[in-house]
C-alpha cells in the first residue's frame, strides 16, 4: 500500500511540484493582504478573466507536446472575433455568427497544419508569418475600427457562454473546467491522446508502430484553430465589444502557462493539470502583485521569476531521469536518419 | 545470376505466406532495392543476410508498409495486398521488432506496448488502462522473463537496459499473435545471454507455428535457428539456401565472396 501511494507520487511530481506553487504564490497573496484574498470578489474577478488564457493554453499543450508551436493563435483569435462581430452585426444572427467564426479558426488551424505537416515548413518560422498575417487582416478589414456588440446582450448564447451562473459564476470559468476536463481525458485515456505522445515523443517509432502522424498533427493544428476563435468570442462579448487588437497580450501569457505547467518543449511529455494551474499562477499574479501592495512595476520582473523557477525545478527532475542521455542519443540518431 | 548456385525461391518455398515479387525501391538516386523477389514459407524462420546497405532494412520496411515500393507487388497467402500500409500489415497478422526498436522512450512500458494498437473500449476510442497494464505485466513476466524487482508497467522505457527495451520490443510483436514476426538486428548491441535469450525466442516462434525473418549481418547468430537463408547484396537477392545444403563455414565463404564481387560464383 505504501509502495503503492509512493510510486503515484513518483509518477505525478510534476503535477504535485505545480500545485506547490500555486499554494505557495497563494499563500504568499493572503499574508500580504488577507482581506482582498479571503474574500469571493477577488476569486469572482479571476474566473471572469483567466478562462481566456487558460483555455488558449489548454489548447497549446498537444501542440507543445508534438514538439511544435503555433504563435499565430492571438491573431487566429483577433481574426475570428472580427469575423464574429461583422456577422452579427450584417445578420443579427449571433449563432450563424457563431459558427462561422469557429469555422474561420479552424480554417487558420487547417492552412497551419498543412504548411507544416504537408509543405514542411518549421511550426515556429511558419506560425510567426501567419501571426503577422491574420493580424494584418483584421486592421486591414476593420480599418482599425472596433464593432459593438452591445446586442448580443440578453442572447441565450450570450448567457451561456459569458453570463453569470446563479450571478455568481461567470459562465467562462465552467467553460475552462469543462475544456480542461475533456482535453485530460482525451491526452490520457484515448487514442488520440496516446498518439499525440507518441508523435511528440518519436515520430519515426510512432509511424512505425502505424501512428497516422500527418493526421495527428493536423488535427491537433485545427483545434488550436477553433478554441482560439472560440476564446475570441468569449473575449468580446465579455466586454460586448470588438476590439481591432482582440488577442494581443495573450500569446506570451498563454505559452507560460503550458510551459510552467511542466510541458516538456522537447515534446511527448505534458500534463493538462499542469497547464491549467500553470494558467491560474499567470492570471493572478498581476492582480496579486498589485492588491498585495507591490509596485507595477515589479510584475514582469515576478512574473519571470516564476518562470524562470518553475523551469529550474523542472529541469533539475527531469535530470534525474536521464534527460541528458536521451537528449544526446536523439541528436545521435538525428544525424543517423539525416544521413539516409 | 543464372548460376547454378542460385535456386529460384519458389523451389524452395511450396505454400508461402509472402510473396514479394520484383520489389524496386530507390531513394532519390540511391537505388536500395533493384527487382528483389522474396518469400517466406509458413513456419519457416528465414535469415536473411548482407552487409551494411544491401537492402535488407528497406525491404522489410516495404514489407510492412512502412515505405511504399515503387513497383513490384506484395502476395499475402497469395492474394495480392494492394493498398499496403503499416496498419494493414499488423491487421493481417506481420509484427515487426525495428532495428531501433521503435520505442517512444520518455512513455511508459504499457504504453509502448500497445503502441498504434491500444486496448479501448470498443470503438469509443477510450483505453482500458487497467487492463493495458495487467497485460503488459503479464506479458513481460511470462514470455521473456523480467525479473527486475520493482518492475511495473508504469516504469518509463528510457531508464531500462539494451536488453529489456528489446524484451519490449519483442512482447509488442508476440501480443498480437502474428503469423509472421520480423526480426530487424535484433542481437545488435546486446550481451551475449541477452543475445541467447533472442535466439531461445526466435526458436519458441517457430515451436508456435509462425514464421519469422531474422536480419542480421551477424552469420553466427542467425545460423543457428534459420531454415533457410537469403543473401542480399547492393538491392539485390544473390543468393539462397537451405540449411542442409550448406555449412557455417561454406556460408561465411558464399558471404565473402559476395561482398567482393557482388554476384555468388
Amino acid at each position: 500500500m505504501l509502495e503503492k501511494i509512493k510510486q503515484k507520487i513518483n509518477e505525478s511530481k510534476l503535477q504535485l511540484s505545480i500545485f506547490g506553487v500555486l499554494v505557495i504564490v497563494f499563500v504568499i497573496f493572503i499574508i500580504k493582504n488577507p482581506q482582498t484574498f479571503l474574500s469571493y470578489r477577488i476569486y469572482y474577478a479571476f474566473m471572469s478573466t483567466i478562462p481566456f488564457s487558460a483555455i488558449l493554453a489548454l489548447s497549446l499543450t498537444p501542440v507543445v507536446i508534438l514538439g511544435e508551436i503555433d504563435l499565430s493563435f492571438p491573431s487566429v483569435m483577433g481574426f475570428s472575433a472580427w469575423v464574429f462581430a461583422f456577422v452579427f452585426n450584417q445578420t443579427n444572427n449571433i449563432y450563424l455568427a457563431f459558427v462561422i467564426c469557429l469555422a474561420v479558426g479552424m480554417f487558420a488551424g487547417f492552412i497551419n497544419s498543412v504548411l507544416i505537416v504537408r509543405v514542411g515548413i518549421p511550426s515556429l518560422i511558419l506560425t510567426i508569418g501567419m501571426m503577422f498575417m491574420w493580424r494584418g487582416l483584421v486592421y486591414i478589414a476593420s480599418a482599425g475600427q472596433g464593432l459593438s456588440l452591445v446586442g448580443t446582450k440578453g442572447t441565450i448564447l450570450y448567457k451561456a457562454l459569458v453570463g453569470r451562473i446563479g450571478g455568481q459564476v461567470p459562465a467562462q470559468a465552467i467553460w475552462a473546467v469543462v475544456i480542461a476536463i475533456v482535453f485530460a481525458l482525451i491526452l490520457n485515456r484515448h487514442r488520440f491522446g496516446a498518439h499525440i505522445l507518441y508523435t511528440g515523443d518519436d515520430a519515426v517509432s510512432a509511424k512505425m508502430m502505424g501512428v497516422n502522424v500527418a493526421k495527428v498533427k493536423t488535427i491537433v493544428f485545427m483545434q488550436v484553430g477553433v478554441c482560439a476563435a472560440f476564446v475570441g468570442v468569449l473575449a468580446s462579448l465579455e466586454v460586448l465589444y470588438l476590439w481591432a487588437s482582440t488577442g494581443e497580450g495573450y500569446l506570451m501569457k498563454s505559452l507560460a502557462s503550458v510551459f510552467i505547467g511542466g510541458t516538456s518543449v522537447f515534446g511527448g511529455m505534458g500534463t493538462i493539470f499542469g497547464t491549467f494551474v500553470g494558467a491560474i499562477i499567470m492570471g493572478s499574479l498581476e492582480a496579486g502583485i498589485v492588491v498585495g501592495g507591490i509596485s507595477g512595476f515589479w510584475t514582469q520582473f515576478i512574473f519571470g521569476l516564476v518562470i524562470v523557477i518553475s523551469l529550474t525545478i523542472y529541469a533539475y527532475m527531469n535530470k534525474r531521469i536521464n534527460l541528458g542521455r536521451k537528449l544526446i542519443s536523439s541528436i545521435k540518431s538525428l544525424f543517423g536518419r539525416a544521413k539516409k | 545470376m543464372k548460376d547454378n548456385a542460385v535456386i529460384s525461391p519458389t523451389t524452395l518455398v511450396t505454400t508461402p505466406l509472402v510473396k514479394m515479387v520484383n520489389i524496386h525501391k530507390s531513394y532519390g538516386a540511391v537505388t536500395a532495392l533493384n527487382g528483389v523477389d522474396f518469400v517466406i514459407g509458413r513456419n519457416e524462420i528465414v535469415g536473411l543476410i548482407g552487409d551494411n546497405g544491401a537492402g535488407k532494412s528497406t525491404l522489410i520496411k516495404v514489407l510492412t508498409g512502412v515505405e511504399k515500393q515503387d513497383e513490384g507487388k506484395i502476395y499475402w497467402k497469395g492474394k495480392e495486398e494492394e493498398k499496403h500500409t503499416v496498419e494493414n500489415s499488423r491487421n493481417i497478422g506481420i509484427e515487426t521488432v525495428f532495428q531501433d526498436r521503435a520505442l517512444a522512450e520518455k512513455q511508459n512500458i504499457w504504453r509502448n506496448l500497445f503502441m498504434g494498437r491500444e486496448l479501448t473500449y470498443g470503438r469509443t476510442g477510450f483505453i482500458k488502462i487497467g487492463q493495458s497494464q495487467k497485460e503488459a505485466i503479464k506479458l513481460l513476466k511470462n514470455m521473456i522473463g523480467f525479473t527486475q524487482s520493482g518492475l511495473t508497467a508504469n516504469l518509463g522505457v528510457r531508464g531500462l537496459s539494451g536488453g529489456e527495451k528489446q524484451g519490449i520490443a519483442i512482447s509488442r510483436a508476440l501480443y498480437f499473435d502474428a503469423q509472421l514476426i520480423i526480426l530487424d538486428e535484433p542481437t545488435n548491441n546486446l550481451s551475449l545471454s541477452e543475445t541467447n535469450k533472442v535466439l531461445d525466442f526466435v526458436r519458441g516462434v517457430k515451436d508456435h507455428g509462425k514464421s519469422c525473418i531474422f536480419i542480421t549481418h551477424s552469420i553466427y547468430h542467425v545460423y543457428s535457428v534459420a531454415d533457410r537463408f537469403v543473401v542480399l547484396d547492393r538491392g539485390n537477392t544473390v543468393g539462397e539456401f537451405l540449411k542442409k545444403d550448406v555449412s557455417l563455414d561454406g556460408l561465411v565463404g558464399k558471404l565473402e565472396y559476395v561482398a567482393k564481387h557482388g554476384v555468388l560464383a
